[in-house]
This record gives structure tokens, sequence and C-alpha cells, in this order.
């Protein structure tokens, strides 16, 4: 069978999206690459695969896919294993809560945490932008009233939807991977739950060892004194993707 | 067998969005009111229910939940029959475009569509504040292109997802049925694929029944 095709930028965040699903449930694939400083993104040939000129679109034989949490359900669903089951689809109630902290990333955790990435990573490392420190400090702020809600949710669970792991804690790695990498990274010390939650994850998913793995080193280093052992690859893979 | 409860308004878009499916459904169903002048959102009871303070919650047993696209899939998958599957969870490829054009809906459509809708109407009408025409002209640009893209796909498919009716199209009623209320309704007569997808929606009698609850 031939390997499924991923388009987009290696590294962009909603490309590793669906790239953790295709490791997760061991899905051989094809990452093909796209330069969207040179605009590869709003050619005829991208627009015939998503039409909002987005990035990333996806291919299994003849279906092409784009939304990159509609392509990470396909690929969970059409690939779920006995011992690989994020989506819970089975049991109404599991998949009922998975869907309830997919929204909650999709709606809450990702607007507040990824203007923080946006202002201290990418804005000044990559497009020369200043840190726009208002921005920061709001997102902060909101991003606090999201970790006290899951702190109290991470007492009573082990993972999100439930005892299991799902595409709802997945769905939260690669924002929060860039987050780590910030200087507001120690924000997390502040809620045991959650910050044990992360380990947790960061620890034992097979997706982020086999993505780690496959990194380039990094073309310039973060200093700073947020490194833990597990996640600094990630962190470069994250900014790697940044650096031209 | 009880009956599932909706906490919120039928006027919230976002509640709407959960009783879509439940009148698709015909099922049966209690809508219990939040009363937001008195802070009832922000009250322990609630909170217990959506711990961010919001509307809709949901309660069907002991089962709770919050975010209305989670809580109306719960609704499609729970009284799915062969008649009326609205997610198509048992062929790949369909399922997807409906994923598909349910993201577009909540990431694209809605971001060009709903701020005109808030202020054109919520904030004017419910919070007396006045309409900001910069925004408005914003979305309405960003949303010609979306109608566009959705013109040239309804040209090839009858519905969103394909030629079937989905969770898709359906979740496109409470911010649309908002918006042609709206001076800018007109803008889907320049769309006519468009135009004629949404009155096929308003059209069904489920919509119809849920229509009227929600005027004011």
């Amino acid at each position: 069978m031939a390997p499924v095709k991923v388009f987009g930028p290696g590294k962009s965040r909603n490309v590793a999206r669906v790239l953790m699903c295709l490791v997760e449930v061991g899905v051989e694939y094809e990452v093909v690459d796209m330069d969207l400083k040179a605009l590869e993104h709003k050619s005829p040939e991208h627009l015939a695969r998503n039409p909002f000129g987005q990035t990333p679109a996806f291919q299994d034989g003849n279906l092409i896919l784009f939304e990159s949490r509609a392509i990470s359900r396909y690929v969970l669903r059409k690939y779920k294993t006995n011992e690989v089951d994020l989506l819970r689809e089975g049991n109404l109630k599991e998949a009922a809560l998975v869907d309830v902290w997919t929204e909650v990333d999709a709606h809450a955790y990702n607007p507040a945490i990824s203007p923080v990435v946006y202002e201290c990573l990418i804005n000044p490392l990559v497009l020369g932008i200043p840190t726009n420190q208002k921005v920061v400090d709001e997102s902060i702020e909101k991003l606090k009233k999201v970790l006290e809600v899951y702190e109290a949710h991470l007492s009573k669970h082990k993972y999100l939807a439930g005892d299991f792991i799902s595409f709802a804690d997945i769905n939260h790695f690669p924002h929060t991977c860039s987050f780590m990498a910030t200087p507001h990274a120690v924000l997390f010390d502040s809620y045991p739950n959650v910050k044990a939650w992360w380990e947790r994850l960061m620890a034992a998913r097979p997706s982020i060892k086999k993505l780690s793995a496959s990194l380039a080193p990094p073309k310039a280093c973060f200093v700073g004194d947020i490194w833990h052992s597990g996640i600094t690859p990630l962190i470069c893979m994250v900014l790697s993707c940044w650096y031209r | 067998m009880a009956p599932v409860k909706v906490f919120g308004q039928a006027m919230s878009p976002n509640v709407a969005r959960v009783l879509v499916f439940l009148e698709e459904a015909g099922a049966d169903y209690e809508l219990v009111d939040v009363d937001f002048q008195a802070k009832e959102h922000k009250s322990p009871d609630h909170l217990a229910r959506n711990p961010f303070g919001q509307i809709p919650a949901f309660q069907d047993g002991d089962l709770v939940l919050f975010e209305s696209r989670a809580v109306a899939k719960y609704v499609a998958r729970k009284y799915k029959t062969d008649e009326a599957d609205l997610l198509r969870e048992g062929d790949h490829s369909e399922a997807a475009m409906v994923d598909v054009w349910t993201e577009v809906e909540a990431h694209t459509y809605s971001a060009a569509l709903s701020p005109i809708v808030y202020e054109c109407l919520i904030f004017p009408l419910m919070h007396g504040k006045p309409t900001d025409e910069k925004v408005v002209d914003e979305s309405l640009g960003k949303l010609r292109k979306v109608l566009e893209v959705y013109e040239e796909r309804l040209s090839k498919h009858r519905y969103l997802a394909g030629d079937f009716l989905s969770f898709a199209d359906l979740n496109h009623f409470p911010y649309t049925f908002y918006f042609m209320a709206t001076p800018h309704g007109a803008l889907f007569e320049s769309y006519p694929r468009v135009k004629a997808w949404w009155e096929s929606i308003m059209s069904r009698p489920a919509i119809q029944k849920l229509s009227a609850t929600m005027t004011p």
C-alpha cells in the first residue's frame, strides 16, 4: 500500500497534529514539504487539494482531505487497532468526552496559549517583529483561567477524557511544546496536576519519541533555564521549523 | 427514559446548535433556562456542568457534557438510525468529508460570518453597543471569499460532505439564521447554489420548528 501523503511545511503545528496521529497508529507516511514563502499553498495544484489555500492537505489513495483535525480523525478511525483507539467511537460516553476536550483545546486552550508562542518565538525569531508584551500578558491571564479548569479536572482524571489517553490529549501537544520553549513555561509549575499530565504524555507517547528522533539539529538554540530532557528535541523541532 | 436536558436559551446560537440535532432526531428533551442577568452561568451548579461557565451544558442520565459541537455529535450518534445517519461513521471516506466541512464551519465560515451577527444584532440589541462597521466590512470581505469556495463545492455536490445531508450542513444553521436577520443577508443572492442549499436546510420541518423559538 502506498504511504499516505501529508502536504505542508514539514514542522508546522497543524501538520504535527496529523503526523502524531499517523505515528500513533503506525501508518507509513510521506511529508510533501511546501514553501509558503513561495506561495505554494495558493497554487492551483494545492487549491485543488485545499480550496481555502491552507495547510495541511492529505491524500490516502483517491481520498483527499484538509483541516488537520478532520484528517487526524480519519487516520485514527480508519487505522485504529485494539491497542490504539484514541477516538473511542465504539463507546458513546467515552467518545463524547474525547470530543468535549478536543473542542476545549480548539476554542479555549489553543486561543489562549498560541498568542504567547507567536509573540515570544515566531514574531521575534522568524519575522523580526518585536514581542508585543501586552498581548502576551493578556494571553497569560486567559491561559491561567483555562489552566485552573484543567487543574481541577486533572485532579479527578489521569487524562482529559478519563483514565485513558485520547485524541483530546494528543491535540494539546504541538502548541504546548512550543509554549515550553518560551520564558513562560514555568507557569505550569503553578498547576501541579496539569504539569504531571503533561510529563506523563511526554514520557509515554510513541509519536513524541519518533518525531523527536527524526529531527535535524537546531540551527539556533533558545538559551534558557526551561529545558526538560524529553522536550528539548521537540522544542528544537518547533524552533527549527521557523528558522531559515 | 428521562428526557435529556439542555441548559441555556434556544436563542443562543450554540444552544440552538444542539437543539437542531435533537429536533431532527425527534428526541424528547427539556430546555432548562440559565439566567445570565442573575449570573446563573457562574453559579456553582452550572460550573459543575460547564467549568468554563458557558452555555450550553447538557445532561443525559449521569453523563454531563459541554461544548456545543461535542454535545451535538453525541446527540447525532445516540439517535442515529439507518435513515438518519448524519455522521456516517460507518464509512471512512464519508465520515471524513463530514468532519472536513464541520471543521470548515467551525474555523472558517463562522469566523467570517459570526462577527457580522455580533456587530449587527447581538451587540446593539443585547448590550446597547453600537455596530463597528469596520469589523462588518472586513468580515464581509472574508465571507465573500468563503462563499466563493462554497458555491464551487455546491456546484459539484448537493450538500457539503457529498450528496447526503450531514452533521456538517446542519451545523451552519444557527449563525446563518441570525445572519439572515442582519442587513447583509442579501449577500447570499450572489451565490445561487449556496442560497439553494440554505433554503433546503430552512425548509426542513425540524428547522422550521426550531426557528420559531429563536425569533424574538
